[in-house]
């Protein structure tokens, strides 16, 4: 084992030299030319996988080869954009170092009329400097899920502030069933974003050129996250984490802040016995939120076609309009990204689903921001972690993460 | 060296020699060399910035605390596993009944995935439901359920991932030792009873413990350098591809979420993070080295 061991430093550092193999060896053997190929992550839910292969099959101009990528996706497709001319299409969420570095070709002639069919928020956080490079595919989002015959039993009201949802987890909280699940590290992943919004502050400032957080309330509303903390409301240690619907579907938790996609499995175990909540506001200067992301169709700048990738793209995710809706809504619970779509779903027309629609249309906020850096976001949620779960000085702590932030954001200007 | 044999040479070792300089030399070169550029997700970076990645690294408050708490956790971790596996070893070799079956259950966790290992830890053993294995043995004792893996304070994860470590690597180092034992002639013993040694502590000063010797300083070194590169328990265990908390974050897994995350991948600095890496290894396992000769 000594040397296996050993071993993993050279791994780690072959790695880093592997990334230029990876690349040219991603199967181009084996299929025609001219074929398509296509990248998903793997989704969670059965069916997707048949149908996005159903949907390939079914493209009349070209062979298209679809992979299903299970694993650790995100890393995946920034290691094959470095040098690979494969996939010639994938699914993803712009960031700016790929614009920077020409890895991704601009859409924005795909849209035509139906620009402005798409939700609007959606589309700009898909665009960098002014050009559209994802064509968004369906619309994820997180609400707080909670049991209303539980909130009954302990008198508590359905939080719609910040210290409404501190002390609905304190007092929901009987040993046996937890207050509060946001996910295994107490919610810093999940929630720094809507605790920011709440306080009426963002990642980015508006025009998108400095840390939306370099205000004292950060540290006042971290330090409200703090006191969840410490409060002994919160599940912690759970054998699922917070994108599963396990521990609200065991009863381990009476609220559980998670995606809308775990929508149909908890409606089959708790029947009516469900509501949803936006993230409420810290106070009347902050806003009740939900956090919004799209995983959206994108071109290989160094595919061998961008023109027929281009044109792929077009007819399934801007023409052919029962497939995005089929795709969206029919397996897990998603929202079309169109507005024209919306409306054509069965499953959003009543009950917590409509109600997500509203959150999604009053207090959708993009959860990553393409100029919100890897680095940035690193510091800030280590800067979290530290108040949160150590007790560490909210302020200090900010205050290093914003220095990081300014410093990543300048180099992304450049 | 007549051509014949010549050609034999190379035909044996030339696959080797070619793997070791493809494989392992050359990434280990450009490593080096892409530490010098901003290589943000290229490895053919254009950009030369000197020693730039090593000064950010250097000043990468997240990256010096990993290095520290590892200085830490090694300090800790070798001299537990350098005793329980001793003491394993001891035991094992005196056992006079089923020699083999104590030295197999022993040395079987070895043969356990970490990954398997990490998640049978995470998630059935210090599961932090009232169900988890370690809360049910807790309640016994009237003790209140915990969050193992997410109690930060006191920081319960610790012995999450030191037992971990401690059950899938004893046995590998008691094996070490066993054998070792095992090369201490029996006549050393019986010398030393006939010059008036006492059986138990004063033999194992002064017998056992020279005879071991070589094992124990490869048993350090290894641990030393297993200790700086923990990746598989930690990354499993509190890690994901979304992050991993600020806390009990080894070297290896910032660098890898540096050099190879979802984010963006700075093989720049992460390339200067190994390095810098590989040298605090390389320096420590020399320092340490140079005191266990001068101890002896």
């Amino acid at each position: 084992m000594g040397v296996e061991r050993s071993r993993r430093s050279f791994l780690v550092v072959a790695g880093l030299l592997g990334l230029a193999a990876c690349g040219s060896n991603t199967g181009r053997e084996g299929s025609a030319a001219g074929t398509l190929r296509h990248w998903y992550h793997a989704y969670g839910e059965d069916g997707v996988q048949e149908a996005v292969r159903r949907y390939a099959a079914a493209y009349p101009d070209a062979d298209v080869e679809v992979q299903w990528n299970p694993g650790d996706y995100d890393s995946k497709i920034v290691t094959a954009l470095q040098n690979s001319a494969v996939p010639d299409v994938f699914e993803a969420q712009i960031k700016v170092d790929w614009v920077r570095n020409k890895q991704v070709v601009p859409l924005d002639d795909l849209l035509g009329d139906a620009k402005d069919d798409f939700v609007a928020t959606l589309l700009e956080s898909q665009t960098v400097d002014g050009k559209l490079y994802g064509i968004p595919q369906a619309i994820d989002t997180q609400v707080l899920f909670y049991r209303p015959s539980l909130l009954a039993a302990a008198g508590v009201t359905p939080p719609t502030t910040v210290d409404g949802l501190l002390d609905a987890a304190k007092r929901l909280n009987t040993g046996g069933v937890r207050g509060l699940f946001a996910g295994n590290d107490g919610g810093v992943g999940v929630l720094t974003a809507p605790l920011l919004w709440s306080a009426g502050l963002d990642f980015l400032s508006e025009d998108g050129t400095a840390p939306g957080f370099d205000d004292p309330r950060a540290a006042t509303v971290f330090a409200k996250f703090r006191e969840l903390h410490t409060g002994g409301g919160l599940l912690l240690g759970a054998p699922t984490d917070w994108a599963d619907p396990g521990a609200f579907v065991d009863g381990k938790a009476a609220m559980q802040w998670t995606g809308l996609w775990n929508l149909p499995k908890i409606t089959e175990a708790h029947g009516d016995d469900v509501g949803v909540l936006p993230f409420p506001a810290l106070d009347g200067d902050g806003a009740e939120s939900v956090p919004v992301g799209a995983y959206s169709a994108m071109v290989n700048a160094r595919g061998a076609d961008t023109d027929a990738a281009k044109a792929y793209v077009k007819w399934l995710w801007v023409e052919k309009t029962d497939y995005q809706t089929e795709f969206a809504t029919a397996f897990g619970a998603h929202l079309p990204a169109r507005a024209s779509l919306a409306e054509k779903a069965a499953s959003l027309r009543d009950g917590p689903g409509k109600d997500i629609v509203g959150f999604v249309a009053d207090g959708g906020r993009i959860a990553s921001p393409a100029r919100w850096s890897a680095t940035a976001n690193t510091a800030l949620s280590d800067a979290v972690s530290r108040i949160a779960r150590e007790g560490a000085d909210p302020v200090g702590e900010l205050r290093a993460a914003v220095d990081v932030a300014r410093a990543e954001i300048a180099r992304l200007g450049r | 060296m007549t051509r014949r044999t010549a050609l034999t040479f190379w035909l044996f070792v030339g696959p080797f020699a070619a793997g070791l300089l493809l494989f392992t030399y050359a990434p280990i070169g450009w490593s080096a060399y892409l530490s010098f550029f901003d290589a943000r997700n290229t490895v053919t970076p254009t950009e030369f910035v000197g020693l730039g990645n090593y000064v950010d690294m250097l000043t990468d408050r997240a990256f010096l605390d990993s290095l520290g708490t590892f200085s830490l956790f090694a300090l800790f971790v070798i001299p537990t596993t350098v005793v329980l596996a001793l003491v394993l070893a001891l035991m094992v070799d005196r056992v006079r009944v089923a020699k083999a079956f104590f030295r197999s259950v022993f040395f079987l966790p070895f043969a356990c995935s970490y990954v398997v290992a990490s998640l049978v830890w995470k998630m059935s053993l210090f599961s932090g439901v009232d169900t988890g294995v370690a809360n049910t043995v807790f309640g016994w004792f009237g003790g209140d359920p915990q969050a193992w893996v997410g109690t930060v304070d006191p920081p319960l994860y610790w012995v999450v991932l030191v037992t971990a470590r401690l059950w899938l690597q004893l046995g590998f180092y008691m094996i070490l030792f066993i054998a070792a034992l095992q090369r201490i002639p029996a006549h050393l013993y019986e010398a030393a009873w006939t010059d008036g040694a006492a059986p138990g502590w004063q033999t194992f000063r002064h017998v056992t413990l020279p005879g071991v010797r070589g094992a124990l300083v490869a048993v350090l070194v290894l641990n030393l350098i297993n200790a700086y590169q923990a990746f598989d328990e930690f990354y499993n265990i509190l890690g994901d591809s979304r992050g991993y908390p600020p806390f009990a974050r080894p070297p290896l897994v910032y660098l890898y979420y540096t050099s190879l995350g979802s984010g963006g991948q700075d093989l720049g600095r992460g390339s200067a993070g190994a390095v810098i890496l590989a040298l605090v290894i390389a320096l420590v396992t020399l320092l340490s080295g140079k005191v266990f000769r001068r101890s002896s």
